[in-house]
C-alpha cells in the first residue's frame, strides 16, 4: 500500500485535471447527455440562493423604512416565494437528472474496466498487483460516484452560488462587492496553501490505514504462528505503532481543515464589518439605500459558506479525478493478446496436433525464457514435459494456450496459427489446469460446472466416478453440494486439484494441458488419477508439465526442457540410456527422492 | 463478503435502532467525557454565537445605518463599534469551531483507535478454532470498518447537540422578542426538525443497500481476479462480466435511488428557512405596523432564520449515521464478547534441561465445530495414540486429507484435543505457561508465513537470546544463508508483505531457520520442506539428530559459558509429516495414519511389508513404473463423460 501511493504520485502528476476530464467524457460520451438542461436547472436553483436577500431589499426599501407599506412587503414576499417554488423544483429536477446520468455512465466505465481487465494478458494480470486491480473497478469509482452523490453537487452548487451572488452584490454595489472581495482575496490565498497541506496529510492518512490494514492482516492471517512462537506481546506492540501512526495522522489533517474553515470565518467577520463601515458611509452619501446595505449583510453569509467548504471539496475532487484517472489508465492499456474476433478461424473438429515453429519467448524487459524451439507433436498422443525449475517448461503451456503470445515464431494447432483462433474456439477446444486450482465460494458442483453450466448432477457425479474420483466424493459432507470455502480454503490443498481436475475434464476439450495439475496429491492418488487420465482422454491430445517423474515415464514422448531450449525427446525408456543426459539426471534425483 | 447492515435496518424497527443507536453514542461519552465537554462547549459557545450575530446585525442596522442614513451623518464611534462587534463575533464563532471540530475529531479517532486495540487484543487471546469459524475478511472489516461505522456519527454529534442548544436559545430569543414572530421561529424550526429526520430515517435503508452492494461488487471483482487464470483458460470472461455487471447495476440503482432521495430533501431543506424569513418580513412588517416591534428586531429575526437553517442539518447526520453506527457495533461487540479464551497453565518445564523432549499423545479425539449450523461438526482424529521418545525422529504419513496437519497442531498446542491428552515431558500440554510451550517445542507448517519486516526480525521474533550469531547458525543449517547474504541489505532486508519479494522455496527456508533459532526441544515439521532439496532436509535431520558432530552449525557460536547449554540445546525430538520416501527413510519410527486414525506404527521397512495402505502410498510411483512395464490393461477407448465408471483398484 505504501508503496502504491508512492508509485501513484509522479504519474499524477503528469497529466492534468482537464486533460482527464476530456479523457474521460471521450470514454463516457453519455456523460454530456442533457449536460447543457442539467447545468440550466442549476443555474435556476441557484437564483432561489438570492430570492431572500432581494426579498429583504426590496421590502425594507418600499415597504418598511421608506414609509410603511405591508402590501408591498406582502406582494414582495409572495413573489419571492413562488421564484423558491419554481427554483426548488428545478433542483430537485437538476440533481435527478445529474445522479441517473452519471451513475448510468460509471456503472458502465465499472463494467468495462472489469472485462477490460479480464481481457488484459496473463502477464499483465501478474505484473500490476491483482489488489490494485480490483480497486480499479470498486473503490477508484466508487470514489468518483461518492464525490458526485456529496462533493460534486456541493461543489457546482457552491460555484453557482457564488457567481450568483456575485452577480446580485455588483447590481446593487459595486464597492461594497470590493470590499467583501477584499476581505476574502487573503483569505482564498490562504486556503490554497492550507489545501495543498491538506492533501498531504490525507495521503499520510491513507497511507497509514495501508500499514494499519496490512498489519491487522498479518495478525489474523499469521495467527497459528503467533500463537506457537508465543509472541502476542510484540505483536500487540506492532499493532499499537500501527493504530497509533494512523490516529496522529488523522488529528493532523483536521487540524489543517479547520484551520481552513477558521480563515473562512474571519474573513466573513471582515466582510461584514467592512461592508457596515464603508455601507453607512455610502448611505450617507445616498448611493447605497438601507434595504441594499441589510441585504448585502445577508449575502455576505451567502459567500462565506462556498469558501468555507471549498477545502474539503476541493480536495475531494482532487481523489475522485485521481481515482478516475486510474480507472482510464486501465482501460487504455491496450490487450497484448487479443481476441480477432469475428476475422478469426475456428480450430480443425477432431483430434489437434501442436506446432512450435522457432518459438522464443521473452518477458518484456528479461532474457528469452524459451529460444527457438521448433517442435511437432502429433494429434492424439500424450506428452510430459520435464526439467528443473526455471527451465522454461511452464512457458510451453502459456503458449500453448495462448496465455501468451509468442515473442517470436508461431504456435500453430492442425496448422492453424494461435493468433487467428476465435477465442470461443480455443477456450472450448483447448484447456488447461493450473496448478493452483482456483475454487470459487460455491458448492463442489458449481465449481465444476463453470464452463459448462447446464450439466446435471447426475453427469457431473458420473465425471468423478470416470475419473476414479466417486469415493472422493460421496466422503464430502455433503457431496456435490458441500460448500468449498473462499478460493476454496475449506477443501485441502490436494482435494483443491481434484475438483480443479474435473471442471476441466467436463469441459471435454480436445487437448488438455496440465501443469503440475496434481502437485499437492499424495503419491498414490496421483497414480490412480494419471492412469484413469490416462483412460478417458485417448484419442485426444494431452501436455502435462510434470514435476513427478512418474508422469514422465507414463507418458509417450517426454519432452526435456533445459535453459530454454529442448534437449531431449523420446520415450523415458529411450532417455534414460545415456546416462550423461539432463533427464538421466533429473531421473536419477528423483529416484533418490522416492526409493 | 457478508454484510449485515442493510439486513439489520430492515429487521430491526426504526424506533429500535434509535434506541440502541443512542445507547452506543452514550457509551462513547462515558468513555470520552472530558473531550466531549470540551467539543460540546465549542458547539455551544459557537451556537450562541450564531444567535447573537443575528442580533447584532440586526441592531447594527437597525441603531447605526438607518440614523445614519436618516440624518445623513456617520457617528463614528458607534460605527467603529458595530464594526467590532461583527468582527469580534466572528472571532468567538472560530474559538467555537475550533473547541467543536477539534474535540470531536479527536473523540472520534480516539475511540477508534482504543477499539481497534481492543479487537485486535481479542484477536491475539482468542485461540485458532475461533479464528477458524470466522473467515478472514471478516476478522479484517471488524477492526477495520466495522470499528469506524460505530463511531462514525461522533463527528457530528457535538455540532448537533450545540444545536438543539441554540435552538432552544433561538426560541426563547424569539419569544423575548415578540411573540408573533416566536410563533414563526416555532412553526418552521420544528418543520425544519422533522424534516431532517423523516430524510434521515428513509436514507439510512437506502444507504445500507448501497453499502452492502458495494461490499458485493468488490467480492465478486475479488474472486473473479483472483481465479483471473481460470476464467481466462476456461474462456468465460463474458460470462464474469455479466455476474459482475448485475450487481453494478442493481448498485447503480441503489445509488440513483439515494440521489433521488437527496434531490428532494435538500432543495426543501434549504428552501424552509428561506420560506420562514419571508413569513418573517410579513408578519414583521405588520407587527412593525402596530408598533410592536422595531427595524432592529425585525431584521434580527430575519438574519436568525438564514443563519439557524444549515445547524439544523447537524442532527439529521447522526440520525442518518445511526443505523450504520449500530450495525457496526454489533459486529465489534460480537469480537469482544466472544469466549473461549484457551488458557495457559503454571507449569514450568525447567528451561534448564538440554536434553530433547518427549511428546506423547493418549487417545486423543479432535473436531472440528462446523462452519454454519446445519452442517454436521466432523471427527477429524479419534484414539490417536502414539509418543516421539527424546531425540527420536517420527514420521507421519498418509494420504491427503488424513488428519496429519491436524496431529501437528494438536503437538504444539495450537489447538486442544476433544478428549484425550497430549504431553511434553509428561505434563499435560494445557498445563504449561505460555512461554514454556513456545520455547521448547517450534512448528514449521506446511503454507509459509512471514511477517512484513526485516530478515532479522522474521528470525528473530523479539525472542531473548537470539543474536546475529544465532540467526546467522540457523540461516545456515536451514540452507537460507546464501540467498540472505546476497540480499542487498543482508538481515537488514525488509521481506515486503507477507514475504512477496522472496520465492516461495525462500520463505519455507526462512521459517524453518526461524524454528531452528529458538533452540526447540521439539521440532514439528508439517510437511515444511517441500520446497527444499532432499539433500539438505537430510542435513537438517541429521544437524538435530546428533548435536555432537553438527559441523555446519559449530563455528561462529558463542563460547560455552555465555550460554550453558549450547552444546545440547539444539537437539531436538523431531515428528514430520512426509511423503518423500528420503524423509520417511531418516525417521526412527514411522506413524501411519487413515482417516483420522492410527493405522499402523513402526519402522519404514516393518510397516512396508505389514500394511498395504502404506506399501501402496510410498511405493506408488514404483508400482506404478512396473505396471508400466507389463502390457497396457486398457486399450479401448473410454469416451467422456458416459457414465461408465472406469476400473481403478485392480
Amino acid at each position: 500500500m505504501s508503496t502504491t501511493v508512492e508509485a501513484e504520485r509522479p504519474a499524477e502528476a503528469t497529466e492534468s485535471t482537464w486533460r482527464t476530464l476530456r479523457r474521460g467524457l471521450a470514454l463516457s460520451p453519455e456523460l454530456k447527455t442533457g449536460l447543457a438542461g442539467t447545468l440550466g436547472l442549476a443555474l435556476v436553483y441557484m437564483i432561489g440562493r438570492v430570492a431572500v436577500p432581494v426579498a429583504v431589499q426590496r421590502g425594507i426599501d418600499h415597504g418598511i423604512v421608506g414609509g410603511l407599506d405591508v402590501d408591498v412587503v406582502a406582494l414582495t414576499v409572495v413573489a419571492a416565494a413562488a421564484v423558491l417554488v419554481v427554483t426548488t423544483t428545478c433542483g430537485y429536477l437538476m440533481m435527478r437528472r445529474l445522479f441517473t446520468v452519471s451513475e448510468t455512465a460509471l456503472a458502465g466505465v465499472r463494467t468495462r474496466a472489469f472485462r477490460h481487465v479480464h481481457d488484459l494478458s496473463m502477464l499483465h494480470q501478474q505484473s500490476e498487483r491483482r489488489g490494485s486491480l480490483v480497486s480499479r473497478v470498486t473503490s477508484d469509482v466508487d470514489q468518483i460516484t461518492q464525490f458526485l452523490q456529496w462533493g460534486g453537487v456541493i461543489l457546482i452548487v457552491n460555484l453557482g452560488q457564488l457567481v450568483v451572488t456575485t452577480a446580485v452584490m455588483l447590481a446593487y454595489s459595486w464597492q461594497l462587492t470590493l470590499v467583501v472581495l477584499c476581505a476574502f482575496a487573503p483569505a482564498v490565498l490562504v486556503i490554497r496553501l492550507l489545501q495543498r497541506r491538506l492533501g498531504v496529510a490525507y495521503g499520510l492518512v491513507r497511507q497509514r490505514m495501508g500499514t494499519l490494514l496490512g498489519t491487522i492482516g498479518e495478525s489474523v492471517v499469521g495467527a497459528p504462528v503467533i500463537r506457537a512462537y508465543g509472541i502476542a506481546g510484540r505483536t500487540a506492540r506492532r499493532l499499537d505503532t500501527a493504530i497509533e501512526g494512523q490516529r496522529q495522522a488523522q488529528q493532523r489533517a483536521i487540524r489543517i481543515s479547520i484551520m481552513g474553515s477558521s480563515v473562512g470565518e474571519l474573513a466573513a467577520g471582515l466582510a461584514l464589518a467592512g461592508v457596515v463601515v464603508v455601507g453607512v458611509n455610502l448611505g450617507v452619501d445616498r448611493t447605497l439605500s438601507i434595504g441594499q446595505l441589510t441585504a448585502f449583510l445577508f449575502l455576505v453569509t451567502l459567500f462565506i459558506q462556498p469558501v468555507q467548504i471549498a477545502t474539503e471539496v476541493l480536495n475531494e475532487a482532487q481523489n475522485a479525478i485521481a481515482g478516475w484517472r486510474r480507472v482510464l489508465d486501465v482501460l487504455d492499456v491496450a490487450p497484448d493478446v487479443a481476441d480477432p474476433g469475428r476475422q478469426g478461424r475456428d480450430l480443425p473438429p477432431g483430434p489437434l496436433d501442436i506446432r512450435f515453429a522457432g518459438v522464443t519467448f521473452a518477458y518484456p524487459g528479461g532474457p528469452p525464457v524459451l529460444h527457438d524451439v521448433t517442435l511437432d507433436i502429433p494429434a492424439k498422443s500424450r506428452v510430459a514435459v520435464v526439467g528443473e525449475t526455471g527451465s522454461g517448461k511452464t512457458t510451453f503451456a502459456k503458449l500453448l494456450t495462448r496465455l501468451m503470445d509468442p515473442t517470436d515464431g508461431e504456435v500453430l494447432l492442425s496448422g492453424v496459427s494461435l493468433r487467428q483462433v476465435r477465442f470461443d474456439s480455443l477456450r472450448s477446444r483447448v484447456v488447461m489446469v493450473p496448478q493452483d486450482g482456483f475454487l470459487f465460494d460455491a458448492t463442489v458442483g458449481e465449481n465444476v460446472r463453470f464452463a459448462r453450466p447446464e450439466l446435471t448432477d447426475a453427469q457431473l457425479t458420473a465425471a468423478f466416478s470416470e475419473l476414479g474420483l466417486a469415493d472422493w466424493l460421496d466422503g464430502l459432507p455433503a457431496g456435490l453440494d458441500t460448500p468449498v470455502g473462499e478460493r476454496g480454503e475449506a477443501l485441502s490443498v490436494g482435494e483443491r486439484q481434484l475438483v480443479a481436475l474435473a471442471r476441466a475434464y467436463v469441459a471435454d476439450p480436445d487437448l488438455l494441458v496440465l501443469d503440475e495439475a496434481t502437485s499437492a496429491v499424495d503419491p498414490a492418488t496421483e497414480v490412480r488419477l494419471s492412469r484413469t487420465l490416462d483412460a478417458v482422454t485417448r484419442g485426444r491430445t494431452t501436455l502435462a508439465i510434470a514435476h513427478r517423474l512418474s508422469t514422465a515415464q507414463a507418458a509417450d514422448e517426454v519432452i526435456v526442457v533445459d535453459r530454454g531450449r529442448v534437449v531431449q525427446r523420446g520415450p523415458h525408456d529411450e532417455l534414460v540410456k545415456d546416462p550423461d543426459s539432463v533427464y538421466a539426471l533429473l531421473y536419477a534425483s528423483w529416484l533418490e527422492q522416492t526409493r | 463478503m457478508r454484510l449485515t447492515a442493510g439486513e439489520s435496518v430492515a429487521s430491526g424497527t426504526s424506533r429500535d435502532v434509535l434506541g440502541r443507536g443512542l445507547r452506543v453514542l452514550g457509551r462513547a461519552i462515558r468513555e470520552q467525557p472530558r473531550i466531549f465537554a470540551i467539543a460540546v462547549a465549542g458547539s455551544v459557545l459557537f451556537g450562541l454565537m450564531v444567535i447573537a450575530s443575528a442580533y447584532v446585525v440586526g441592531g447594527v442596522v437597525g441603531k447605526v445605518v438607518v440614523p445614519a442614513i436618516a440624518r445623513g451623518s456617520v457617528a463614528t464611534g458607534t460605527l467603529a463599534l458595530a464594526a467590532a462587534a461583527l468582527f469580534g463575533i466572528s472571532v468567538l464563532r472560530v474559538v467555537g469551531i475550533f473547541g467543536r471540530r477539534l474535540g470531536a475529531g479527536y473523540m472520534q479517532y480516539r475511540l477508534q483507535a482504543a477499539y481497534r486495540r481492543r479487537v485486535t487484543r481479542r484477536y491475539l487471546d482468542l485461540p485458532l478454532a475461533w479464528h477458524h469459524r470466522n473467515a478472514t475478511g471478516t476478522l479484517l472489516s471488524n477492526a477495520n470498518s466495522d470499528v469506524e461505522a460505530a463511531w462514525y456519527p461522533i463527528a457530528p454529534l457535538p455540532f448537533a447537540v450545540g444545536t438543539l442548544v441554540m435552538l432552544v436559545g433561538a426560541v426563547i430569543s424569539l419569544f423575548l422578542t415578540d411573540w408573533a414572530l416566536a410563533l414563526v421561529g416555532l412553526a418552521v424550526f420544528p418543520a425544519l426538525f422533522a424534516l431532517n429526520v423523516v430524510y434521515s430515517r428513509r436514507m439510512a435503508p437506502r444507504q445500507a443497500r448501497a453499502q452492502r452492494l458495494r461490499a458485493e461488487v468488490s467480492g465478486i471483482a475479488h474472486e473473479s481476479f483472483d481465479g483471473a487464470l481460470v476464467v481466462k483458460t476456461m474462456g468465460r470472461e463474458a460470462q464474469e462480466t455479466a455476474r459482475f455487471a448485475a450487481r453494478a447495476g442493481e448498485l447503480r440503482d441503489a445509488l440513483i435511488s439515494v440521489g433521488k432521495l437527496r434531490g428532494v430533501f435538500d432543495p426543501m431543506l434549504e428552501t424552509l428557512p428561506s420560506l420562514g424569513t419571508l413569513a418573517v418580513l410579513v408578519v414583521g412588517a405588520i407587527r412593525l405596523r402596530q408598533g410592536a416591534i422595531t427595524v432592529t428586531e425585525l431584521v434580527s429575526v430575519a438574519f436568525l432564520f438564514t443563519v439557524l437553517a444549515f445547524p439544523v442539518r447537524a442532527i439529521g447526520w447522526v440520525l442518518a449515521e445511526l443505523p450504520r453506527s449500530v450495525a457496526g457495533w454489533d459486529r465489534v461487540r460480537r469480537v469482544l464478547d466472544a469466549t473461549g479464551e484457551m488458557p495457559y497453565g503454571e507449569v514450568t518445564l525447567d528451561p534448564a534441561t538440554p536434553a530433547p523432549a518427549t511428546l506423547a499423545f493418549h487417545d486423543v479425539h479432535f473436531g472440528y465445530e462446523p462452519a454454519e449450523a446445519h452442517l454436521p461438526g466432523t471427527e477429524v482424529l479419534g484414539e490417536v495414540t502414539f509418543t516421539v521418545p527424546a531425540g527420536k525422529t517420527v514420521a507421519l504419513v498418509g494420504p491427503t486429507g488424513a488428519g496429519k496437519s491436524t496431529i501437528a497442531s494438536l503437538a504444539v498446542r495450537l489447538v486442544d484435543p476433544r478428549t484425550g491428552t497430549v504431553t511434553l515431558d509428561g505434563v499435560d500440554v494445557r498445563d504449561l505457561t505460555a512461554a514454556s510451550l513456545a520455547g521448547n517445542v517450534a512448528l514449521v507448517a506446511q503454507i509459509p508465513f512471514v511477517f512484513d519486516d526485516t530478515v532479522r526480525a522474521n528470525i528473530t521474533l523479539d525472542r531473548p537470546g537470539i543474536g546475529d550469531d544465532e540467526v546467522w547458525a540457523a540461516l545456515r543449517l536451514a540452507e537460507a544463508d546464501g540467498f540472505v547474504a546476497a540480499l542487498p541489505d543482508g538481515l537488514d532486508t525488509m521481506v515486503g508483505e507477507r514475504g512477496t519479494s522472496l520465492s516461495g522455496g525462500q520463505r519455507q527456508r526462512l521459517t524453518l531457520a526461524r524454528a531452528l533459532a529458538g533452540r526447540p526441544r521439539l521440532l514439528v515439521l508439517d510437511d515444511a520442506t517441500s520446497a527444499v532439496d532432499p539433500r539438505v532436509e537430510a542435513a537438517i535431520l541429521a544437524g538435530l539428530r546428533a548435536p555432537a558432530d553438527r559441523p555446519s552449525f559449530g563455528p561462529e557460536r558463542r563460547p560455552t559459558a555465555q550460554r550453558p547449554n549450547h552444546g545440547h540445546s539444539a537437539a531436538a525430538s523431531i515428528l514430520v509429516v512426509a511423503y518423500r520416501r528420503a524423509t520417511i527413510a531418516l525417521a526412527d519410527e514411522v506413524i501411519y495414519v487413515e482417516h483420522g486414525r492410527v493405522v499402523a506404527r513402526g519402522t519404514h521397512p516393518e510397516l512396508l511389508a505389514t500394511v498395504p495402505g502404506y506399501a501402496d502410498l510410498v511405493t506408488a510411483y514404483e508400482q506404478a513404473e512396473q505396471e508400466r512395464e507389463q502390457p497396457r490393461p486398457y486399450d479401448q477407448v473410454t469416451p467422456l463423460t458416459s457414465g461408465l465408471e472406469v476400473e481403478v483398484d485392480r
